[in-house]
């Protein structure tokens, strides 16, 4: 047996990427074994705990849920594509990080996408609403709290 | 430095995504594992045939029993109590299965996709028997005297053992004189935990290669006990330890489950050899929710002697312990723990604790955070809630009335805990309460409660005491080395799990260095990079690889104050080190930096100096007591009376953990240890039908809370009694914030309900309450307050 594959073109952070891959294969395996791109997490692969969390179009999506063919043409954003260069976290990246926003870091992709997408359309979101957006993804290791407080501080950062 | 809330090093690369998970790690000409397990909890296998899963291209092999069969069954790495050893779990079923999620074959496959394809073709023909998953019933014979022998593994002849692998007693004092005496009230509890888990965000995963050209085998993904792990790897290839590199990357959580050596790993790392190709496996969540140890699920039965005061003068304990299908690396720790710790913070004059560890067809248990005495203290906290109503005293008092006190520290139980023994080391456990009662204003927050009551509203306070234990020995070592340009990395023996471990030996060597602890690059978790390291777990690696990078630092230091007065014709006593420049203590200039110092020591010239090349050291730490760190949970509930749903308000912490070496990691564990208490006393629990099907296999069915369930946890981090056992007078953070959440949030229902006693077991379920809310013949109690 033969397994078929089929051209796929991806725009991630910016790139292009072409790839040949079956059409069964998720958006978040072609983002991680194709383009290279770890950074998106898979905790559950079925679209519960959130980790693998992209940006389609602007909008956050679970990379588990959907096939990468339906990304054809899209434009995806993961966490690698969040901070402006080398030197320069994002707000929400800078937001975790001074307020312990994160422990063993795995869902944390997941959350910084999330946060990004919503704040980016809402700015002006306050507490109650975000842990409403925050309750979307699982952290085993914060308790949450923190993280609050950081997509909170993060709001008010890209309010400016 | 030390004390400070320093920002951890490690989270640039994970904000950035750039970590190295397990699954992260590619290999050119990877196989990928796939585990075909056992769909029914208990049978005999009649076949299995991979026939057909071999006729698909890029699938390289499909093994059963057969193919490993050489293989023994894995060892214990805590407590390995003799009795247990016929009840170990070989790496492939051998001809009976004993839980659903058993590994019966593995398939090798090109791709991860093709080896699922390949599993489901794995043709699997099992006869059922019947599953016994009540450890409260009778023991039933459990494995026969073939599958003992070899289990045992040591040359023995064994007979057929049952159900029941251990029954152990520990104690004090005469219990049995004590209730006979015919003083005193009898009170008891009946007190249940429910099955649940560590279940970090990140499933297993391990990939493994043999590397011919090094002659080694390097297995990646390794967490928690990379060291005893590759020992036990080296001895079931048959290679020296030497031979076998295991390194830990970044580590998505830990909490018990993860990290201990199971089938899987062994599995991998025979294939690597064997197959000679890189092999990756990487679990999913469904069966990462039946294959990776359960843990909980403890049935305890309380009976107190105490006096009309409340002081308790004997606890006679008895406790189940659902071990599930086998017993794995933990041996018998958590029923250990869970007997040494009954006690809590409380004298009792007479204890006894008899633990019976029973074997059922469900997913094997082993330890999760503060394992046993999360079990142990809802128990018991239960218990003293029962006395308080008993004897019309308030829960306060009566806890007051046992407590260990300050003049009596350290408090020796003449018992033994994890092997050392169980010496309360120092704590005012009097003080914790007056001062937690003051932070979070507890007469407030009762007054509160009385007068939303009055208003019809369900809503409930109440709290439970609890002592951890931490800082498990026996030795931790840590070297730290400083580069010719001053550059400063510390390699030691510790495993990070994620709770910020590099950051916390950051500090503790950039304080004694006086250099930035971000500037520090912390090596852990590699076989290949020191020589030994007991693991992360029970709490222990900032007291002891804190306590070794306190000792390697140190010594670097003074190297470097022998070199530079050396060097600036000085005595060593002139010298201070500032900003990681040595310099004469007064002198405007003139110092020299770590990096030059370094360069100083460079072979030759260190020779003349009769000193080893290098600016590094090593230090080690060595103990043979653990510490114990103290803590108060208390809670404000609401209960909807529609619905039954259980509101957590409030939920307030105080622990004292000796010295705070980071507040805020200090308050990341004790914040995220408690959403994972909540999440064993209000959703999580895996359910069995009562064929041994697990029907919580999913995240829609087990429920670990988000966000909008985990209230904002209130926290008063106290120093008030510093561990006299350690240079940094720490006592270790990490399971603090889970052990009395059950305790306390039972105690806040109670009083809701108005019903004390009303809440026996957790997790507490809407249905539950439901029912407790039913109008019933006897009338509300009230808690006394």
């Amino acid at each position: 047996m033969t397994r078929s594959t089929v051209p796929v073109r991806l725009y991630v952070n910016g790139d292009r990427y072409d790839i040949d891959i079956e059409p069964r294969r998720t958006l978040a395996d072609a983002l991680r074994e194709d383009c290279a791109l770890t950074g998106t997490h898979l905790g559950c692969e079925h679209g519960v705990c959130g980790a693998c969390t992209v940006l389609l179009d602007g909008q956050p999506v679970r990379a588990c849920l959907m096939f990468a063919v339906q990304a054809e043409g899209a434009s995806v954003r993961t966490v690698e594509g969040l901070a402006p260069d080398e030197e320069t976290l994002h707000p929400v990246q800078k937001a975790f990080w001074e307020h312990h926003g994160l422990q063993c870091g795995f869902c944390t992709p997941g959350f910084l996408t999330l946060v990004t997408g919503y704040l980016e359309e809402h700015p002006e979101a306050q507490e109650d609403e975000l842990r409403d957006v925050l309750s979307s993804n699982l952290c085993r290791c914060t308790g949450y709290q923190n993280i609050v407080t950081a997509t909170m501080s993060a709001a008010e950062e890209m309010r400016g | 430095m030390i004390g400070s809330r320093a920002l951890r090093i490690e989270d640039r690369v994970l904000l950035r995504g750039a970590g190295r998970f397990a699954a992260d790690t590619q290999r050119a000409g990877e196989l990928h594992m796939r585990v075909v397990r056992s769909p029914v909890a208990h049978g005999r296998i009649v076949s299995i045939d991979g026939t057909e899963a071999l006729r698909l291209e890029g699938v390289t092999a499909v093994w059963t029993y057969a193919d490993v069969a050489d293989l023994p069954a894995i060892g214990f790495r805590l407590t390995p109590r003799e009795e247990l050893l016929p009840y170990r779990q070989p790496v492939l079923a051998r001809s009976v299965v004993r839980y659903v999620g058993e590994p019966v074959a593995v398939v090798f496959a090109e791709s991860s996709y093709l080896a699922e394809d390949a599993a489901e073709l794995v043709d699997v023909e099992i006869e059922s028997l019947p599953a016994h998953l009540d450890p409260d019933a009778e023991p039933v014979v459990w494995v026969d005297a073939e599958q003992a022998s070899w289990a045992a593994g040591n040359g023995e002849r064994l007979p057929a053992q049952d159900s029941e692998a251990s029954v152990f007693t520990i104690g004090y004092g005469d219990v049995d004189a004590a209730f006979s005496s015919g003083e005193g009230r009898v009170f008891t509890m009946d007190a249940r935990i429910g099955r649940h888990t560590g279940v970090p965000m990140e499933c297993r995963g391990l990939v493994a290669v043999y590397d011919e050209a090094e002659g080694q085998l390097i297995v990646d993904g390794a967490a928690k006990v990379p060291f005893w792990n590759r020992e036990a790897i080296a001895a079931m290839n048959g290679l020296a330890p030497s031979q076998v590199v295991v390194r830990e990357t970044h580590v998505g959580g830990g909490f018990g489950p993860r990290g201990e050596l199971y089938p899987e790993d062994v599995l991998v790392t025979v294939a690597a050899m064997r197959l000679r190709a890189p092999i990756k496996w990487i679990e999913d969540r469904q069966e990462h929710l039946m294959a990776t140890n359960h843990s909980r699920g403890q049935h305890h039965r309380l009976r107190a002697l105490v006096d009309e005061d409340g002081y308790i003068r004997a606890l006679d304990a008895t406790f189940t312990l659902d071990q599930g299908a086998y017993v794995r690396t933990h041996g018998a720790t958590v029923a250990s723990l869970t007997a040494s710790m009954l006690p809590g913070p409380y004298v009792i004059d007479n204890l006894r604790v008899t633990a019976h560890v029973r074997l059922t067809h469900k997913t094997p248990a082993g330890t999760y955070r503060s394992p046993g005495r999360y079990e142990g203290t809802f128990a018991r906290e239960r218990l003293i809630d029962a006395i308080a109503h008993g004897l019309g005293l308030s829960r306060e008092q009566v806890r007051r009335r046992n407590l260990i006190g300050p003049e009596q520290m350290p408090y020796e139980r003449p018992i033994q805990a994890m092997g050392t023994h169980l010496v309360h080391d120092s704590g005012d456990y009097a003080l914790l309460i007056d001062k937690a009662a003051e932070r979070f204003d507890f007469p407030a927050i009762r007054e509160t409660v009385s007068r939303r009551r009055a208003a019809g509203e369900r809503v409930g306070f109440g709290f439970g005491y609890f002592v951890e234990k931490s800082g498990i020995g026996p030795s931790e070592g840590a070297r730290v080395v400083v580069d010719s340009a001053g550059a400063v990395t510390v390699l030691c023996g510790a495993s990070s799990v994620g709770q910020g471990v590099d950051t916390v030996l950051a500090q503790v060597v950039a304080e004694v260095l006086d250099v930035p602890h971000d500037s520090i690059r912390v090596v852990r978790g590699r076989t290949d990079q020191f020589q030994y390291g007991r693991g992360a777990f029970a709490t222990r690696l900032t007291v002891m690889a804190g306590s070794a990078a306190l000792n390697a630092a140190k010594a670097v230091r003074d190297k470097a104050f022998r070199t530079a007065a050396a060097e600036l014709a000085v005595s060593v006593e002139q010298l201070r080190i500032r900003g990681g420049v040595v310099e004469v203590e007064g002198a405007e200039h003139g110092g020299l930096d770590l990096g030059q110092i370094a360069g100083i020591l460079e072979p030759l010239r260190a020779s003349e100096l009769k000193e080893e090349p290098g600016l590094a050291a090593d230090g080690w730490f060595h103990t043979d007591h653990m510490t114990y760190p103290y803590g108060l949970h208390a809670a404000l509930v609401r209960i909807d009376e529609g619905t039954g749903r259980l509101e957590v308000e409030r939920f307030m912490v105080a622990y004292d953990v000796g010295r705070a070496l980071n507040p805020l990691l200090v308050e990341g564990q004790i914040a995220g240890g408690v959403a994972q208490g909540l999440g064993g006393a209000m959703y999580e629990e895996f359910l069995y039908a009562a064929d041994g099907t697990p029907q919580s296999t999913t995240f829609m069915d087990y429920l670990v809370p988000t966000a909008a369930e985990v209230p904002p946890i209130e926290m008063l981090v106290t120093e008030d009694a510093p561990s006299p056992l350690n240079p940094l007078g720490v006592k270790g953070a990490g399971e603090g914030g889970t052990t009395a959440v059950a305790a306390a949030i039972a105690s806040a229902v109670d009083d809701a309900l108005q019903r004390p006693g009303a809440i026996d077991s957790v997790p507490i379920k809407p249905d539950t309450l439901r029912r407790l809310l039913q109008p019933t013949t006897t009338h509300d109690v009230p808690t006394k307050e």
